[in-house]
């Protein structure tokens, strides 16, 4: 149950060949398809948490997938608040979700 | 003898003359022609600062700031409880630093001026400033660090002393327009008239900010107060590496200068949602809030000269703002000696929002007839820097008094009427 | 040769870059994604070629016919990944881009001054508050339709769809045919007050044959699978502890106040919940462009704005679906394409006879095609307002704990507080107090929620000052690096004047 990818042997459109893109997430390997937001690869892992809010740690993902509500903010290669839905995955990219940009006192 | 008071302006230098007007017994109404704490109040930094401040009047005034306002947050949070939106002072102190050679010696030479004037200064070695921050650019040559700096949410700070002047007494009157004085047989003033009909008052407070100029031009005099337009950066939230008021030393050079040319220099700080603000420009420009990309790049590129980690953090908002500019670089607190009646409490440029209890207090002793703790010559009307704008006729000078005013074609249009 | 930037490559800036070509311009096509087609015709990347990608969209011809024209065409110059940042109108309209992946480092600026801008920047999906709203599996229908059409994936396995508006039906077809289980699709409007807004002058739907057709086939398929299509009720609460597993949906009334006893739990995996569109219009306001009361971009029969040489098109002036935006960019494009000059004498011509001018093909208006369909398609988009537009007793589902500015975490307790304690009558003054909307979106999602919520506490239910939560004069982050580096680009003169 969840999220995840239609397997290409099951889809309409017929889907010719692609390649994978590697990437890691939070340390561990993933393998996503060329092309893929990191959101996507993320969530075909079926894992729809990305982020804790800063105030109530709360668990966020993606909410409106084209790069307006800034819910699915990530770090990428060192750098936060990348937008998941919106950053294309680049084989080697070093992903941490979980990312909790805080208010004073707070851990990262 | 004074028994009612009627204050234009709702930002937070007219909320804190309200609160002490009404607590010493006067009866206040406070009218804005728009809405309460809109204006330059919520659009600054929420700065209580002494280190900016050259030995003399506004010196003076702000080092009284700096020990009232501890007591004001407790008597604002006793008074109006615990529901009521936190003030979020936090006396985090400043930290003054030149970023070149030759910036070192007169940031040294105006610190030690101001330790002879009784502030709190502390000259700190450069590993002892980047102990306090580790994240600064280790290439400073000076640093200094001053513990009375301190800080609030100023549109909080503001609609407390509202709420505050509100509990005990005082009106308030929104989206009301001033439209002309009430003048008595002897040609004082004894109220306004507004849209919503006519305010009779034994004194007529202006305290419109940038707009005070315009406000006493309606009243029937000149007073050289002009915008000085600021705009500020804000970033992403972020793990706190901020920990003090983080100024370049040409920060002070900026407040103190009078050129109406764009000067930036580098503020940063971090809030206590965990943005970091970067500030400020000072350009006078008008009332023209336009945006102007050049001048972010430069409060950015001079933000990441003090702190490098800033270059890969993302500015999520600008937002800015006209300051109340004075041509003599002090605040104009009491009786306009030009017409009967009329009192101002304007002119604090960058600095209304730490500045706004003690100058309500002044102001209120000075209309209530009680001995003021601060003496008021250096603030007064009447002081001898000013004769020379207070001189200039409506007709001929319009509000635009001061010599180095920009031509009027500079200043766009601005909203339709004034109170 | 004048030079027409359009912001914004979906539908209708797809559209107004080729009338502005057959016009005589030359185009810059400036779009934040790296492809065309904006959210509408979101699709796979060229790295994942199909066979037939057709069948996930309506109107594919017509965008390979217009991406492929423009794409081979050396008078347009199309920037994928130009991120619009600002516009200043400090020396005449100047559009600031910067270029590269999204939220990078290091980007490449760009200063446009065009001779005509046309803004083409879409809107998004509009959702009200309700408890839980936060919690990951609840999604925008834009998300799921983008995820499903551009990635392949569905965002759930057994999934609700929510909200209003007949774009719910699409939503759920995407899911479907990306593999989801959609158990229901819920309207909030009731069936009566749906068959009012729709039926005033029904005759004038014929005249949309397309949009009723696009309609007809989401319906079609929405039989063949069997999901339920329910008026009248709503998603009123999500629930889970770190993501979805269950909602709550309730009747309601037809001001859309839940009724009491009518809730129901059902189990899912994800729920996607939209109420509407939100325009994008901080770019045109940075450009100083007029509103309507609706707050839309205002435009006159030209697409021109109150602003000289800044046109709109599609949804940023009214939501109409991709054939008002179509046409509405044809027009735009036509327009910019010409002279001020020419512009001034079809003008005249315009206001000495509108109704002339509209009904004529030659050369001092737009293809009369695009007008007729613009007048049609027009008369749509009021119809899906009357008829689905949101009532205001939506709040009757908050909490006092119910998140409303999710990006600072902005109860609905402490909006009211700050409200009720301060009495203020300002916007400004109360974003501030309660940081609602001062988040990284900087507004996007809860801003006319937060003003909806902010009035109703107001001492005479109305705010009096000018803010707006629709302000954003940086439209977009960048970092701190990439904003000072901008001195560098000005300083070698690599602005733009074409």
């Amino acid at each position: 149950m969840g999220a995840r990818m239609l397997p290409a042997g099951a889809d309409p459109i017929r889907p010719l060949e692609t390649t994978a893109v590697t990437i890691t997430v939070d340390g561990e390997t993933v393998t996503g398809i060329t092309g893929q937001s990191i959101a996507g690869i993320v969530m075909a892992c079926d894992q729809l948490e990305l982020r804790r809010t800063a105030s109530a740690d709360r668990p966020r993902g993606v909410f409106c997938g084209i790069g307006v509500c800034f819910d699915c903010l990530i770090e990428v290669n060192g750098v936060q608040d990348v937008r998941a839905c919106q950053r294309k995955a680049r084989d080697g990219d070093a992903v941490v979700t979980g990312g909790k940009p805080s208010a004073h006192g707070g851990a990262e | 003898m004074t028994r009612s008071a009627v204050i234009i302006g709702a930002g937070i230098v007219g909320a804190a003359c309200a609160r002490s007007l009404v607590m010493a017994g006067i009866d206040v109404v406070i009218l804005d022609r728009g809405t309460a704490v809109s204006g330059t109040s919520a659009r600054g930094e929420g700065n209580l600062l002494v280190s900016d401040k050259a030995p003399g009047p506004e010196l003076t005034m702000a080092l009284k700031a700096a020990a009232r306002w501890p007591d004001l947050v407790r008597e604002l949070a006793d008074e109006l409880g615990d529901d009521f939106p936190s003030i979020e002072y936090e006396a985090k102190g400043g930290l003054v630093v030149a970023t070149t050679e030759g910036g070192a010696a007169p940031l040294l030479a105006f610190a030690a001026a101001q330790r002879a004037a009784g502030v709190d200064v502390r000259e700190l070695t450069i590993t002892d400033a980047l102990t306090l921050e580790p994240d600064l650019n280790p290439a400073i040559t000076a640093a200094v660090h001053y513990p009375q700096d301190s800080q609030v949410q100023p549109v909080i700070a503001a609609e407390a002393l509202l709420a505050s002047a509100r509990r005990h007494g005082a009106r308030v009157m929104q989206s009301t327009q001033l439209i002309s004085p009430i003048l008595n047989s002897d040609g004082a003033l004894v109220g306004v008239m507004t849209d919503r009909g006519e305010l009779r008052a034994d004194a007529v407070i202006v305290a419109a900010g940038p707009w005070s100029g315009e406000v006493a031009s309606i009243l029937g005099v000149t007073l050289p107060v002009r915008p000085r337009h600021g705009m500020v950066l804000v970033t992403s939230r972020m793990r706190q590496r901020v920990f003090h008021k983080v100024y370049d030393a040409d920060y002070v050079g900026a407040v103190g200068s009078g050129d109406a040319a764009l000067q930036t220099s580098s503020v940063v700080e971090s809030t206590a949602s965990g943005t970091v603000l970067i500030g400020s420009s000072r350009q006078q420009i008008g009332f023209d809030g336009r945006l102007r990309p050049d001048t972010l790049s430069e409060l950015a590129a001079k933000a990441i000269r003090l702190f490098p980690f800033l270059a890969d953090q993302a500015v999520m908002r600008t937002y800015g703002g006209f300051r109340p500019f004075m041509p003599d670089h002090v605040p104009l607190v009491g009786a306009d000696p030009r017409l009967h009646g009329l009192w101002h409490a304007t002119g604090h440029e960058g600095a209304g929002i730490g500045l706004a209890p003690v100058t309500g207090d002044l102001l209120a002793a000075l209309i209530g007839g009680t001995t003021p703790d601060l003496d008021p010559t250096p603030y007064s009307p009447s002081r001898a820097s000013l004769a020379p704008y207070l001189a200039a006729s409506l007709d001929a000078a319009h509000f635009d008094a001061a010599p180095s005013a920009a031509p009027p074609s500079a200043a766009p249009p601005f909203r339709k009427s004034v109170a | 040769m004048r030079t027409v930037v359009i912001i914004g490559a979906g539908p209708a800036g797809l559209a107004a870059a080729l009338a502005a070509r057959v016009g005589g311009a030359s185009v810059v096509l400036l779009d934040s994604s790296d492809a065309l087609g904006g959210q509408f015709w979101r699709h796979l990347p060229d790295t994942r070629p199909s066979r037939s990608e057709k069948y996930l969209h309506h109107g594919w011809a017509k965008f390979q016919t217009l991406s492929t024209s423009l794409e081979s065409d050396s008078g347009v110059r199309i920037i994928r990944g130009a991120q619009v940042w600002a516009i200043d109108t400090i020396n005449g309209v100047r559009v600031h881009a910067i270029i590269g992946e999204s939220d990078g480092t290091q980007r490449e600026h760009e200063t446009f001054v065009p001779d005509a801008l046309i803004l083409a920047t879409g809107a998004h999906d509009r959702t009200l508050p309700f408890p839980g709203w936060d919690l990951p599996g609840v999604f925008t229908g834009g998300a799921a339709q983008a995820l499903a059409k551009g990635e392949r994936l569905a965002v759930g396995q057994r999934v609700l769809v929510a909200g209003a508006g007949p774009f719910l039906l699409p939503v759920a077809q995407s899911l479907v045919r990306a593999g989801s289980n959609v158990v229901a699709v819920l309207e909030a409007n009731r069936f009566s007050h749906i068959v009012r807004g729709w039926s005033p002058k029904p005759w004038q739907l014929l005249g949309a044959a397309g949009k009723g057709g696009e309609l007809a086939g989401y319906v079609a398929g929405q039989l063949r699978h069997r999901i339920p299509y329910r008026m009248g009720h709503a998603v009123i609460a999500a629930h889970g502890t770190d993501r979805v597993d269950s909602v709550t949906i309730a009747r309601l009334n037809a001001d859309w106040q839940p009724i009491v006893g009518t809730d129901t739990t059902v189990h899912v995996d994800a729920v996607c919940v939209s109420h509407g569109f939100t325009p994008r219009i901080e770019l045109a306001i940075a450009a100083g462009c007029g509103l309507t009361p609706e707050k839309f971009v205002a435009v006159d029969h030209r697409q021109l704005t109150s602003v000289e040489g800044v046109y709109a098109a599609g949804e940023v002036t009214g939501i109409g679906g991709v054939d008002l935006a179509m046409a509405e960019g044809e027009i735009a494009g036509y327009w910019a394409a010409q002279s001020s000059a020419d512009q001034s004498v079809a003008a005249l011509d315009s206001a000495l006879d509108t109704a002339a001018a509209h009904e004529t093909s030659g050369a001092k208006d737009a293809p009369a095609s695009a007008l007729r369909r613009r007048t049609v398609f027009a008369g749509f988009a009021r119809r899906i307002e009357a008829a689905h537009g949101i009532r205001p007793s939506w709040t009757g589902w908050l909490s006092d704990e119910t998140v409303i500015c999710r990006c600072e975490e902005v109860t609905l307790g402490a909006i009211r507080t700050a409200a009720k304690r301060t009495e203020s009558e300002s916007l400004r003054s109360l974003k501030l107090s309660t940081r609602a909307g001062l988040g990284i979106c900087q507004g996007r999602m809860c801003g006319r929620s937060v003003e909806q919520i902010l009035c109703s506490f107001a001492p005479e239910g109305a705010l009096r000052d000018d803010a707006s939560t629709d302000n954003r004069p940086i439209a977009l982050p960048l970092r701190l690096g990439e904003l000072a580096s901008r001195l560098h680009h000005t300083m070698q003169g690599k602005e733009h004047h074409d």
